[in-house]
């Protein structure tokens, strides 16, 4: 049984569905890849269980260790430990860094606060006091949300295409902040379509038209990448099975 | 009645700031209680002349020409009884190529029924820098009247910045008129930070002329109306020199049924000035209600961070 359980998850927007019957199983502690094309339902998955506004219709379940949180809002979900890390961090205007990150953080303290940011490459001295604004790149975003997540100690942390904005040089330090997660006893969940997210995962599971059609070692969805994925409308097994890339 | 001196450090008491700052012998400070003046040193300088009147005090501040006041200049006006009224006048001569800082405290932490009025007559020499930053502390029945009208003129190459606060406890009312004149190559930056909630009423009007070549200006009014608050901000700057640059920033929150209105205008009368403004009304952004609510914030707790942010 694993920690979060999703079962038959159906989610509509105007009469489509975006999730279909989706079944997926988290295991506890291990870092997880939800993979697949643009519009497969990845992030809306992540929604879903996180609870946000507009994705709260649904049918079917979600057991969080075991109990239904279906019911639960956005918060309650966050303070039994389920936490989301935006593909597209917000903005807050006049809010700092330090501000940010504590409002989060099981540990509150100063020191704290310089040892999450480090782990996502970020120089307490030079960050702390500045805003989580516009005047972040869309990069430097990414890392303080992480820093908050860090800081957060979740149970389930969903980390919405983490690589998206990062440059090359600090790649590696987000896979060692997610390590850092998983080292820490969170379950980490990867949505992404980038091959070098994948790889930072124990198991993977794709998506395609709301539905998870594969799952397993990360070797065997890696195929998926490697050959092109075909949506699932077609036929969706490894491209090499099916005789190369159409 | 407790002596002048513990009324003083009592008085002080509501402010953020050290209380030995009112020891040190090279900060200049002035505290007021109604029309009584319980403390008052002046640095080498810097004259600063009170006369006590019925229902307030007349200040007169002058700045020698090329004075630099090094440490900020700490005022508190304030007020004890639940009722009344405090009426400050102040007129304030800044020399040319003079440099100096206040740090101004009201205070009214028991106040039913009380009226602050504050006339400001400020003149800033050519050259001079002169920067102003105001907080407000009232009590939490808001039953503060607040009144602060101030005429500036700005000289050439001077610098006027004014920042006025008032986040913590009840606004009541809050009627600000400030009106700035600006020469060549001069600077005016105004900003305003006001929380309002229950049924607290907000109205700003800042006025900025940019006569000078070169003449520069910002208004900056961020305020947040919760519950049944109102809030008006008038934010006016016009530009009549070329070269003249100016922006008006009005950001306001409204939550529950607070009601916010804002009218930036701006004028320019010569071709080659250039005036902005932008204003921005509405609810706490969804996203980062949402953001910081996935990380265990209630929503109450959410939005008081945001609108906390804001106001900083």
């Amino acid at each position: 049984m694993g920690i979060l359980e999703v079962k038959d998850l159906v989610l509509a927007f105007n009469g489509k569905p975006i999730l279909d019957n989706l079944n997926i199983d988290f295991w506890e502690g291990h870092i997880h890849a939800v993979v697949g094309p643009n519009g497969a339902g990845k992030s809306t998955l992540a929604a879903t269980i996180m609870g946000l506004s507009g994705y709260t219709d649904i049918g079917g379940d979600i057991l969080f260790a075991g109990e239904s949180i279906k019911g639960l809002s956005l918060d309650r979900r966050a303070q039994m430990g389920i936490t989301l890390a935006w593909q597209e961090p917000a903005r807050f205007e006049g809010l700092t860094i330090r501000n940010f990150i504590r409002a989060s953080a099981q540990d509150k303290s100063a020191e704290n606060l310089k040892v999450v940011l480090r782990e996502v490459g970020l120089e307490p001295e030079e960050y702390l006091n500045r805003a989580v604004d516009k005047t972040l790149s869309g990069g430097e975003r990414k890392k303080v949300e992480l820093a908050s997540i860090l800081a957060m100690k979740p149970k389930i942390a969903f980390l919405d295409e983490p690589d998206s904005g990062i440059d090359i040089e600090s790649i590696e330090r987000i896979f060692e902040a997610v390590k850092i997660l998983k080292s820490g006893g969170t379950t980490v969940i990867l949505i992404t379509h980038s091959l070098a997210v994948l790889n930072q995962a124990e198991h993977a599971f794709l998506i395609c038209s709301g539905k998870i059609v594969d799952k397993g070692p990360v070797e065997k969805i890696r195929k998926y990448f490697e050959n092109k994925c075909i949506p699932c409308g077609h036929k969706n097994v490894p491209v090499q099975e099916i005789g190369g890339p159409v | 009645m407790k002596p002048p001196t513990d009324l003083m450090t009592d008085l002080y008491k509501f402010t953020d700031s050290d209380p030995h700052n009112l020891q040190d012998p090279d900060a200049a400070h002035l505290v007021i209680h109604h029309n009584q003046v319980l403390g008052m040193h002046a640095v080498p300088g810097l004259s600063v002349n009170v006369k006590e009147l019925a229902d307030g005090v007349d200040v007169k501040v002058v700045l020698d020409d090329g004075a630099v006041i090094r440490k900020p200049v700490h005022l508190c006006f304030g007020m004890y009884p639940e009722t009344g009224v405090q009426r400050i006048i102040m007129d304030v001569a800044i020399g040319k190529n003079a440099v100096i800082a206040l740090m101004a405290h009201c205070i009214f932490p028991f106040a039913v029924d009380v009226q602050h009025l504050m006339d400001a007559n400020i003149r800033i020499g050519d050259g001079a820098r002169y920067s102003y930053f105001e907080r407000h502390v009232h009590s939490p029945k808001g039953g503060v009247k607040v009144y602060p009208k101030a005429i500036v003129e700005v000289g050439k190459k001077a610098y006027f910045k004014t920042e006025f606060e008032l986040i913590k406890g009840r606004v009541g009312l809050i009627d600000l008129d400030y009106e700035t004149s600006c020469d060549a190559a001069g600077v005016v930056d105004m900003t305003a930070r006001i929380s309002g909630r229950a049924d607290d009423v907000i109205k700003i009007r800042e006025t900025a002329h940019l006569k000078g070549e070169y003449a520069r200006g910002v208004l900056t009014s961020k305020i947040a109306v919760r519950e049944n608050a109102r809030a008006e901000v008038y934010n006016k700057l016009t530009a009549t020199a070329a070269f003249a640059r100016g922006h008006v920033d009005c950001k306001e929150i409204v939550q529950d049924n607070g009601v916010a209105t804002a009218t930036p205008i701006v004028e320019v009368r010569h071709p080659k000035a250039h005036v902005t403004h932008e204003a921005a009304i509405g609810s706490v952004d969804s996203k980062q209600l949402e953001t910081l609510m996935s990380r265990g914030l209630s929503e109450d707790a959410a939005v008081e961070l945001i609108i906390n942010g804001l106001l900083s």
